[in-house]
């Protein structure tokens, strides 16, 4: 590995590669004092001043002159330490190249990969059983189709007990666009927990110690609301997750409604968005890898021009559009709201039908189930 | 929050002093940046960075509620009042007591449908003593295709409030309280707004009405779009939206329609047959679709439509994050609006957002060519 590309300050890599450090290798075997002085301590003895005085000069004009404090050597020594043992990881499959995983513990990993279910079957089905942990999923629509509905039944679905078929976490949900209405919530809870005693009523004869436990406010209680007012502070929750996921571990999914709204208004600079759309993109990622958590982004939909005609399409570009694992696009099909995969590497392109009800998202009642392959 | 001064963040001096000496003073300068950008720029290593941006991410980062806490402070503010009431039963019951603070509510229909009606009637309304069951304030009316007439707002409140308005000097009162501002451009109306946050809270406003959103562009939006630039209106929204967020004032806009010729616009994954368009176009020669496009109808929190299908008005509420989507019959009067019937007929798939103008479509095709 190259001195380069550490996570150094350009001064400090400037430094180190004039001084004649060029490699990691080259810094394992020296001392902070050493290298404060600048003198390298591999070729201190292999020159004889009195021998190859002038030519030492002439050769290694820089190496005499690294100059920093005994402090910030030490700094940048931990910081080669750290990349040089994350290179010598003694993982299972990753001796033969660093940080590799083979596809085989990945399958492994991925069967224990929990879902949180939509609350409609159909939408399940053609998702693999539901939103995906540890996977960041884009979910557009026009206004009014139910994105933030499908955003506040996952948020509480989240919740369903693990003797329920749930994974009993919890909730963050950022709202951007103040779309979120905890009535509305409230109804949605209400829904959920009905639905859950009906199915478990056979299963579970003390009912009404279950009802106690299943009271609506225990599930808003577990939904930590943020409400950004400019992309500043979106940036800024986006960076504190982590730290605030590491002091609530229970958090099991990241609702983001919606990631377009203020880069949509007032940004001029298209690079600069792209840019921070994508380094929001991969913290997410991270996130979702770390806790395994699901992150859910809603997106809006935009007017694109293609070959002579209006087309619609999800906001923010296409550069953003290679920023999520999976994309799904809710539409009208006549008179039904439909689901559609429009991009997932391990799911099939399909569309199912969903409905929006006042419990909250649910099956179409409608006699015949239709899943359509496209 | 966005605008904090780094400085004043209590990082590390050093740190600290070099955000300073590369002009990165506010926490929006910071956070416009990647890690590695500012690594560069500050000439720092990427540990330090990282931890001056998660320091500041964390003071900059809006504070956590949960939802159990926002339903408690609903509740306490139930009690001073968190929606206005639009006195049609039917309209308040199905958005759960009124015009909800804080949001953009939409008013979208075809000319002469009864929307400038439905501004005059709720401004009254905003007006009025809470004793009666308004708000007690300053009413701001952003009047910009010169449809405000004080007459008429005049006879709905003394047909429709006569126990308020025949009381002596009361009718003066009222009028008094609602301010009507005529922009004629896009810069007086820019203008305009940025005086009515700072006045906002000091002067009791507690109602700001647009009447049209749409009034002001006079380009063609589609033209617009294929030229990728932005919305004409893109500063305005987003304004507008953070006004009411941050007054908590509902804040009501009228839209206007236009008639778009071609059939529905599809994601480029949804394959439609030859025969399909075919028949669509027979059927649709002129479909009306809310001005403003897309883009304006994500910012809008409630849209209410006001359309016309043989012969009958109705006010449809076609988006809400808590109600079902329902239309109620209406008529107009000298009273103003007032609903037929105040049970909801629930309208389904694509009915929601079809907006239907039978018996008015003369009218459409030569006001649809003014503001196409």
């Amino acid at each position: 590995m190259e001195v380069s590309g550490l996570p150094l300050s350009p001064s400090q890599r400037a430094k180190l590669a004039s001084a004649g450090y060029t490699t990691l290798s080259s810094l394992s075997a020296v001392s902070s004092q050493q290298l404060a002085r600048g003198t390298l301590a591999t070729t201190r003895h292999f020159i004889n001043p009195s021998f190859l005085g002038f030519h030492r000069f002439q050769f290694l004009p820089a190496r005499a002159d690294l100059n920093v404090s005994n402090e910030e050597a030490l700094v940048i020594l931990n910081v080669v330490m750290r990349s040089s043992r994350f290179s010598g990881s003694d993982r299972a499959g990753a001796c033969i190249v660093a940080g590799a995983q083979s596809a085989w513990d990945m399958l492994c990993e991925e069967e224990h990969n929990k879902h949180i279910t939509t609350s409609c079957g159909d939408l399940d089905k053609i998702l693999g059983g539901g939103i995906s942990c540890k996977e960041v999923t884009e979910i557009g629509g026009i206004p009014g189709i139910g994105k933030t509905q499908l955003g506040i039944q996952l948020a509480i679905n989240v919740q369903i007990p693990v003797g329920y078929g749930g994974l009993g976490g919890k909730a963050i949900y950022i709202d951007t666009e103040g779309s979120f209405m905890v009535e509305r919530v409230f109804q949605v809870a209400e829904g959920c927990i009905e639905d859950m005693l009906r199915l478990n009523v056979s299963q579970f004869k003390n009912l009404e110690t279950h009802k106690e436990k299943m009271h609506p406010n225990t599930f808003l209680a577990n939904i930590f609301y943020f409400r950004a007012c400019s992309y500043t502070e979106q940036i800024a929750v986006i960076n504190h997750l982590e730290k605030f996921v590491s002091e609530h571990k229970d958090v099991r999914i990241v609702v983001i409604d919606s990631v377009t709204f203020h880069f949509r208004q007032d940004f001029d600079d298209m690079a600069l968005r792209t840019r921070l759309l994508s380094g929001m993109a991969s913290k997410l990622m991270k996130l979702a890898k770390q806790f395994s958590l699901a992150v859910v982004i809603l997106n809006q939909v935009t007017m694109k021009f293609t070959d002579g005609s209006f087309q619609l399409t999800l906001a923010l570009g296409d550069s953003w559009s290679h920023a999520c694992t999976n994309r799904v696009i809710l539409y009208w099909n006549g008179n039904e709201r439909h689901a559609y995969i429009d991009k997932s590497p391990s799911l099939r392109s399909q569309s199912a039908p969903y409905a929006v009800t006042s419990k909250g998202i649910r099956d179409v009642v409608s006699n015949c189930k239709r899943i359509r392959m496209m | 929050m966005a605008n904090k001064i780094i400085s004043q963040m209590s990082l590390p001096k050093p740190i600290s002093h070099k955000f300073a000496a590369r002009n990165v003073l506010t926490a929006k300068d910071a956070l416009s940046m990647a890690e590695f950008e500012l690594m560069e720029l500050l000439d720092v290593g990427f540990g330090e960075v990282t931890s001056a941006v998660a320091q500041i991410s964390e003071i900059v980062c809006p504070p956590c509620q949960t939802a159990l806490q926002l339903m408690e402070e609903r509740v306490r503010d139930e009690c001073l009042g968190s929606r206005l009431s639009t006195r049609l039963r039917g309209l308040d019951d199905a958005l759960c007591g009124g015009i909800p603070f804080g949001v953009i509510t939409e008013l979208v229909g075809p000319s002469g449908i009864g929307k400038t009606q439905f501004c005059l009637k709720i401004a009254l309304l905003a007006a009025l003593p809470t004793s009666h069951g308004g708000l007690n304030g300053r009413v701001i009316y952003v009047d910009i295709e010169n449809k405000f007439s004080s007459r008429r707002m005049i006879e709905i409140g003394a047909k429709s409030l006569p126990e308020i308005f025949h009381k002596e000097g009361m009718a003066r009162e009222m009028a008094g309280r609602i301010l009507v501002l005529r922009p004629t451009s896009v810069s007086e109306f820019t203008d305009s707004l940025q005086q009515i946050k700072l006045s906002v809270l000091e002067h009791q406003v507690k109602l700001l009405i647009i009447d049209s959103m749409a009034g002001l562009i006079l380009g063609d939006l589609e033209g617009d779009l294929k030229t990728f630039k932005q919305h004409p209106l893109a500063w305005h929204i987003s304004f507008i939206k953070s006004l009411a967020e941050f007054s908590q004032i509902p804040i009501i806009v009228t839209n206007q329609v236009r008639s778009q010729s071609c059939e529905e616009v599809h994601y480029s994954f949804q394959a439609i047959s030859k025969l399909e368009v075919v028949s669509n176009q027979e059927r649709v020669e002129s479909r009306l679709v809310a001005a403003l496009g897309i883009h304006w109808a994500h910012a809008v929190t409630i849209r209410l439509v006001l359309e016309a299908d043989s012969d009958q008005r109705f006010i449809k509420v076609t988006k809400s994050p808590i109600s079902p989507s329902l239309a109620f019959p209406f008529v107009i009067t000298s009273s103003g609006i007032s609903l037929i019937s105040d049970e909801g007929i629930e309208v389904k798939g694509l009915e929601i957002n079809t907006i239907h103008g039978q018996g008015y479509s003369e009218v459409f095709a030569s006001a649809g060519k003014s503001y196409d």
